[in-house]
C-alpha cells in the first residue's frame, strides 16, 4: 500500500467517526492554540520589555555606587554601612576626560529623592530628580514643550522644574500649556520651563511620571546627601554601541584609581543597556518556558485523548483488521494506516490550533491596546514549527501503541472477534 | 498429479489453560487443482482449525503443508500474508465486508495489498461482472442484498486469481434460495475458471454438490466416510 492511499483511506475512516475525530482533534487543537498563544504572549512581552529598555538608547551606561556581588550591595543600592565610597561629582568630571575614557561621550550625573509636587491645592509624589543639561541627550529625552534644563540653570542654581507629562496631567489635569506656572516641590516655588513627550513605561519605573531640576538647585536646597557633590547615578553616553564594553572598561578603571579600591573589590557598579536587556530577557524567557510548559501539558492530555481514542479504535475494528490480514495486509501495512490516522488527528489539530492560538495571541494584543498597554503578542515562526512537530511527533508516538496492538493481532483470533 | 495441496502428518496443538487440546492429528490428504472439495465434520471436530491451517491464517505445530508448490508450514507472518495474498481467496459465513468502502472498494483491496496500482480498478470490475453485480459497483455494503454483499465477497476472493477459495459456511447467512444462488455461482466458477475450490460446511446438501468430501472427527481424517459424497 502506498502512502498516499493509506492518508486517503485514513481519512476516509476518521469521516466514518466524525464525532469522535472531532473530539478528538479538539484536544490538540486546545493544547496547540494554548502553546501558541502562551508563547505569543511571552514574546510579546519580551519585546515589549526590550523595546522599553532600547529606549533609554543603546549606548547608555549606569554607574551606581555599591558592589553588585558582595552583600548587601546590588545596583542602586547605595552605601550600605561599610566602608563603599560614594559616587561624586568630581567623579564624574573624571569621566568626562578625553584621554582617559575616550569611549565616553557625554556624562550626566543625577540626584535623585522623591518629592511632591503641588498646585492649586493638587498634589502627586513623584521622582524629583537633579540633573544636568546633557541628561536629556543621554537619555533621549525629547521636549513636548518648552526647553530642558541649560547650563545657566546650573549655575545659578535656578528654581525651575522640567516635568514628565504624568506629573503634569496629575496636578494640572492636561500636559499641554503649562510652561510659565509656578509649582511648588516640597513648598518650595519652581517654574515649569518645559514637558517630555510621553515614553511609557522605562526600565526604572515610568519616566512620565517624573520631575527634573537643575541638579545645583537639588543638591542645595532638596535632596541632601551625607557627602559632599554626592551623586546616586552617573548616567554615561557612549561614543557609540560597539564601543559600550571599552567604555565600561574605561570607566571601572578611573572609578578603581580614585576611589583606590583594590581590583575585584570594586565599591560601584558599572551596568549597560545590554545587562539590563540580558537579565530581563532570563525572566522573560523564563516566564515564556513557564507559559508553554503549561500549555504543552494540555497538548500532552489532548495526545492522551488520541492514544485513548486510537485504542476503542482498535478493539472496535479487530475483525477490520482480521480480514485485512486475511486478504494479505501484512504487519507494516496495519501498522501505517493506524499511524496514519493518529498523525491525522493530531496534525489536522495541530493547523487548526495554530490558526486558533493565533486568533487568541490577535485578541489579546487587541485587549492589550485597547486597556491602554502598549503590548502586542508575537506569533513567531519558531512557535508554529515547535508546535506543529511537537504535534505530529504525539501523534505519532501516541498512535505506536495503539497501531502495534493492531498489527500484532493474531488474524485468527481477530477474525473470530465479535 | 498436480497437487495444489499437500498436507503431510498436520497436527495443531493448543494450550488451553491447563490442558492441551489437540485440534489437528496427523492428517495427511492431497487435493488436485481444480477440484472441488467439502470439508465436514461435527463441531469440535477440527474444522475451523483446517480451515486456518489450509488459508495460511495460521502454522500448523507439526507435519508440512505445501500450497501451490511453497511450504509454508515454516514462514514467517509476513511471508504468510504475501501467500494468503496471491494464493487464497476467503469467502466469510458473514461476508466480512468494509462498510465505509463501495463494492468496488471492497473487491480492490486485496489488490491494494499486492501493491497493484495499475489496472486495479478495471480488474475488480471484471470481477464483479463476473459475479453479475455488473450495476451494482458503487454501492456500500448496507446498500445491497445478503446474497449481494455475499457475491461481492466472492468477486473480492477470485480477483487475485487464488490458487484456491476457501468458503467458510458461505451460504450459512442466507436463506436456501440465496444459498443456493451463491453455491451456484461458486460452482460455475469452479467450472469455468477452474479454481480449486474449498468449502468447509455442516450442510450435507452443499456438501453433496462437491466433487469430493474430507470428513474429520476429533482432529483426525473420517477415512471411513471419506469418498461417500463423491460424484465423478
Amino acid at each position: 500500500m502506498s502512502f498516499t492511499q493509506a492518508i486517503f483511506e485514513a481519512l476516509e475512516s476518521l469521516n466514518g467517526n466524525k464525532m469522535r475525530s472531532g473530539l478528538t482533534v479538539l484536544g490538540i487543537v486546545i493544547g496547540v492554540a494554548a502553546v501558541i498563544a502562551m508563547l505569543a504572549v511571552g514574546n510579546g512581552a519580551q519585546a515589549s520589555i526590550t523595546g522599553s529598555i532600547s529606549s533609554i538608547g543603546t549606548n547608555l551606561l549606569f554607574v551606581f555606587s555599591g558592589s553588585a556581588d558582595g552583600p548587601p550591595g546590588g545596583p542602586g543600592s547605595g552605601r550600605s554601612g561599610n566602608n563603599d565610597r560614594p559616587l561624586t561629582l568630581s567623579d564624574a568630571d573624571a569621566l568626562k576626560d578625553p584621554f582617559a575614557a575616550p569611549s565616553v561621550e557625554l556624562v550626566a550625573p543625577a540626584i535623585q529623592g522623591n518629592g511632591t509636587l503641588t498646585f492649586a491645592g493638587e498634589n502627586s509624589t513623584t521622582t524629583i530628580s537633579g540633573v544636568t543639561p546633557d541628561y536629556a541627550i543621554v537619555r533621549n529625552m525629547e521636549l513636548a514643550e518648552g526647553e530642558f534644563i541649560n547650563q545657566e540653570n546650573i549655575l545659578g542654581r535656578m528654581s525651575v522644574v522640567v516635568l514628565g507629562p504624568e506629573s503634569a496631567i496629575a496636578i494640572f489635569g492636561h500636559a499641554d500649556g503649562v510652561v510659565g506656572e509656578t509649582i511648588r516641590i516640597e513648598g518650595q516655588p519652581f517654574r515649569v520651563i518645559g514637558v517630555t513627550v510621553a515614553k511609557g513605561g522605562g526600565a526604572f519605573g515610568s519616566e512620565d511620571n517624573a520631575a527634573y531640576i537643575p541638579f545645583t538647585t537639588a543638591q542645595a536646597r532638596l535632596i541632601k546627601r551625607g557627602v559632599r557633590d554626592e551623586v546616586d547615578v552617573i548616567f554615561i553616553q557612549a561614543v557609540s554601541a560597539e564601543a559600550v564594553p571599552s567604555a565600561s572598561e574605561e570607566v571601572s578603571n578611573i572609578i578603581r584609581q580614585r576611589h583606590r579600591t583594590p581590583i575585584g573589590i570594586d565599591d560601584f557598579t558599572v551596568f549597560t543597556q545590554q545587562d539590563f536587556l540580558s537579565t530581563f530577557a532570563t525572566i522573560t524567557g523564563v516566564l515564556t518556558i513557564f507559559l508553554g510548559g503549561i500549555a504543552g501539558i494540555s497538548l500532552l492530555v489532548g495526545g492522551i485523548g488520541i492514544i485513548n481514542i486510537m485504542l476503542v479504535s482498535v478493539t472496535e475494528r479487530t475483525r477490520e483488521i482480521g480480514l485485512r490480514k486475511a486478504l494479505g495486509a501484512r504487519k507494516k501495512d496495519i501498522l501505517l494506516q493506524f499511524l496514519t490516522e493518529s498523525s491525522l488527528l493530531s496534525l489536522i489539530g495541530g493547523i487548526i490550533g495554530i490558526m486558533f492560538g493565533w486568533l487568541i495571541a490577535f485578541v489579546v494584543g487587541k485587549v492589550a491596546t485597547a486597556t491602554g498597554n502598549n503590548f502586542t503578542p508575537i506569533v513567531g515562526t519558531d512557535a508554529i514549527i515547535l508546535s506543529t512537530s511537537f504535534s505530529a511527533i504525539i501523534g505519532l508516538f501516541f498512535g505506536i501503541y495503539p497501531a502495534s496492538r493492531a498489527a500484532n493481532l493474531e488474524p485468527v483470533e481477530a477474525l473470530r472477534y465479535e | 498429479m498436480d497437487w495444489v495441496i499437500e498436507a503431510h502428518n498436520l497436527t495443531k496443538t493448543y494450550m488451553m489453560g491447563e490442558f492441551e487440546v489437540q485440534a489437528l492429528r496427523n492428517v495427511s490428504f492431497n487435493i488436485e487443482r481444480g477440484e472441488m472439495v467439502s470439508i465436514m465434520g461435527p463441531s469440535g471436530s477440527g474444522k475451523s482449525t483446517m480451515m486456518n491451517t489450509l488459508g495460511c491464517l495460521d502454522r500448523p505445530t507439526s507435519g508440512e503443508y505445501i500450497l501451490d508448490g511453497e511450504s509454508v508450514s515454516e514462514m514467517n507472518d509476513d511471508q504468510l500474508a504475501s501467500v494468503r495474498n496471491r494464493k487464497v481467496g476467503f469467502v466469510f459465513q458473514s461476508f466480512n465486508l468494509l462498510s465505509r468502502l463501495t463494492a468496488l472498494g471492497n473487491v480492490e483491496l486485496p489488490l491494494r495489498y499486492a501493491g497493484i496500482t495499475e489496472g486495479r480498478r478495471e480488474r475488480a470490475q471484471a470481477a464483479l461482472e463476473a459475479v453479475g453485480l455488473k450495476d451494482r459497483m458503487t454501492h456500500r455494503p448496507y446498500e445491497l442484498s445478503g446474497g449481494q454483499q455475499q457475491r461481492v465477497a466472492v468477486a473480492r476472493s477470485l480477483v487475485n486469481n487464488p490458487a484456491i477459495i476457501m468458503a467458510d459456511e458461505p451460504t450459512g447467512n442466507l436463506d436456501s434460495k440465496v444459498g443456493k444462488e451463491i453455491m451456484n455461482l461458486l460452482l460455475a466458477l469452479n467450472k469455468e475458471r477452474g479454481t480449486t475450490l474449498i468449502i468447509v460446511t455442516h450442510d450435507p446438501n452443499i456438501a453433496e454438490q462437491t466433487q469430493r468430501v474430507i470428513r474429520l472427527r476429533d482432529g483426525e481424517l473420517d477415512v471411513t466416510a471419506e469418498d461417500k459424497g463423491r460424484k465423478k
